[in-house]
């Protein structure tokens, strides 16, 4: 039977395009976060993997008191509720900059997903969301674990839920626009773009208060702490569950209206400083001829 | 370096027009430009009357591309979720892209892997898998960029009859094909450009490219394998001259355009004083290949001369 390739003509709205982009790859990145293996491997991986990770840090706590003397839980607590949620900064940040890489040299998806007419920010969003319900997953986990196994004092009753809401929303608009700038980076890099990742892990781990509190670093380290949003992003996390808070010298004196005001400030700042890089890397990479570079490293 | 250097060309609206080059003659740049994959350093380039520096969305709603001899595609999903993935960044309804999956998978023959995840697939069902994809969205124009490399003789006929019939139906579509395999552009192609090393060398319709050696006589001559073929070289009245190697068969085929046909004796007696012998003689008609030794001053699969 001889079949029409002539379809019928469908010229959506750029807002339906944008939308129907963000859907799929929103769904392409679930699978991809959750499709390899099958789902009971899926399931203990997931829960595994967050436990393993706060056992870490019970051990090194236990280390640190020892060495310093200091039995102090508040300081457990700190660490305990700034490494968890530092999770995001991890997987969600690194792995928004890692689509590009992805799409491009393993899946070699990038070129055909490029010269669509879809926006590929909305594109890079949609794959973010599968990182952000994972990675929320994990810090759930981690908590549970920490409240029931640990002793981390916490009861849904003891948050300051507002805050906390308005101070993770924001936080993770952040965490993503510091992923856009790292995608940006990526049209341009090929293998360099995961030594490039564990660098700013580091520096925003050494930082912004994860693991030590800021007043512990040098001066010059503290100015720098306080420019950075994720410094005040994990400050007003641990004062809106209160585990922690009061407990960097640097940041006691700034009012929780004050953190948050900076927070603001310095999300929208970044944003923009991530959108302008992302559009640079984008036009050089189209410059250059990188949209579709396979460099097999 | 430049990649592509002076090159004017028009495609009319309802053409198929081949691009015909060696490797690295600027074929897939001059796509990637076309495509809003790359932009030009120099020129203008207009892609269905749209500027593909400055209107690169307008072009983007109407086109579309396949590249061969890649093995591109999420290997976690099935053909149909990935097609469908695709059909989504165009905004084409769900119900209407598996309308259009299962219609052009029929069409190539793929319709029994649709729920089959892609590694699973050969490289050949990836390929028609990838022109499904490309397909789907039916663009005005498309750009097939050597879309049967690597493929089997079926596939590739397939394809072949698959880009015939596409082309037949509107006569609006158009296509700008890049191919290695100089008997696709002249089964295919309403006008070929022949592009080495970044220029347009000539661009006509395949019989108009013949044309401009007609009245040269094309000698074939298959041979005993020989290692040495310089001989052949230099006989009076062979204007151009290539040779492939038939490691299979254990022979040499060598082709002569000549502008003097009495330098057939002369070939012919070249032949024993080279060590090996004749296993078949044939005189013919020039094809692109010829028009493209001559232009070139090489094949596209053999040494050059």
């Amino acid at each position: 039977m001889a079949v029409n390739t002539a379809f019928r003509n469908h010229n959506p709205s750029a807002r339906k395009r944008n939308i129907d982009t963000f859907k799929c790859s929103a769904w392409l990145g679930w699978q991809m976060e959750s499709n390899w293996t099958d789902p009971f491997l899926f399931a203990v991986y997931s829960i595994v993997k967050p436990i393993a990770g706060s056992l870490i840090l019970v051990v090194m706590y236990a280390i640190i008191s020892a060495i310093g003397g200091n039995n102090d839980p508040q300081m457990f607590y700190y660490m305990f509720v700034s490494n968890c949620f530092f999770m995001y900064v991890g997987q969600v940040l690194f792995g928004v900059a890692q689509i590009v890489h992805d799409d491009r040299e393993h899946f070699q998806t990038m070129k055909y997903i490029y010269i669509s007419p879809s926006n590929y920010l909305s594109y890079m969003i949609g794959r973010s969301v599968s990182k952000l319900i994972v990675t929320t997953f994990a810090v759930v986990i981690t908590m549970a674990f920490g409240i029931f196994m640990l002793g981390i004092p916490l009861s849904l009753f003891s948050i300051n839920w507002p805050l906390f809401l308005v101070v993770m929303a924001i936080g993770i608009f952040c965490i993503m626009a510091f992923g856009l700038a790292l995608a940006g980076v990526s049209f341009l890099t090929a293998k360099h773009q995961g030594g490039m990742n564990e660098g700013i892990a580091g520096v925003f781990y050494l930082f912004c208060g994860v693991v030590f509190p800021v007043s512990t670093l040098p001066a010059w380290g503290v100015a720098f702490a306080k420019v950075l949003p994720i410094t005040y992003w994990l400050e007003l996390i641990r004062r809106s569950l209160d585990l922690g808070a009061g407990l960097d010298q640097a940041l006691v004196g700034t009012s929780t209206m004050v953190c948050l005001l900076i927070l603001v400030v310095s999300t929208i700042v970044f944003t923009v400083i991530a959108l302008i890089i992302f559009k640079a890397g984008d036009t050089v990479a189209r410059q250059k001829g990188l949209i579709d570079m396979t460099t097999a490293y | 370096m430049k990649a592509l250097n002076d090159v004017n060309l028009t495609i009319n609206e309802g053409e198929l027009f081949g691009l015909l080059g060696p490797n690295g003659a600027g074929k897939t740049t001059l796509i990637k430009i076309l495509c809003t994959l790359l932009l030009p350093t120099s020129g203008e380039a207009k892609v269905l009357g749209y500027d593909v520096q400055k209107e690169t969305n307008s072009i983007r709603q109407k086109i579309n591309m396949v590249s061969g001899g890649e093995t591109s595609g999420y290997g976690l999903l099935t053909v149909r979720e990935n097609i469908w993935l695709f059909s989504q960044l165009y905004g084409i309804p769900t119900k209407e892209a598996n309308r259009r999956i299962e219609m052009l998978m029929k069409e190539l023959k793929l319709e029994h892997k649709m729920n089959s995840k892609v590694r699973t697939l050969s490289t050949g069902l990836r390929q028609k898998a990838n022109m499904v994809r490309g397909f789907m969205t039916d663009p005005d124009l498309i750009f097939l960029d050597e879309p049967t490399l690597g493929l089997d003789v079926n596939a590739s006929r397939l394809i072949r009859d698959f880009i015939k019939k596409w082309m037949s139906e509107k006569p609006t579509r158009t296509m700008l094909l890049t191919t290695h395999y100089m008997v696709e552009a002249d089964e295919l192609c309403d006008r070929v450009a022949i592009i080495n090393d970044g220029r347009v060398l000539a661009c006509d319709t395949p019989q108009n490219l013949k044309r401009l050696i007609h009245q040269d006589a094309v000698l074939k001559l298959e041979i005993k394998q020989v290692a040495e073929v310089s001989a052949f070289r230099n006989i009076p009245g062979v204007r151009n001259f290539t040779h492939d190697q038939n490691i299979a068969t254990g022979t040499t085929m060598l082709k002569f355009i000549l502008d003097d046909e009495a330098a057939v004796a002369d070939i012919v007696a070249a032949v024993p004083k080279s060590g090996s012998r004749i296993v078949s003689v044939e005189k013919t008609e020039p094809t692109l290949e010829d028009v493209f030794v001559t232009l070139v001053g090489r094949g596209l699969t053999n040494h050059e001369v």
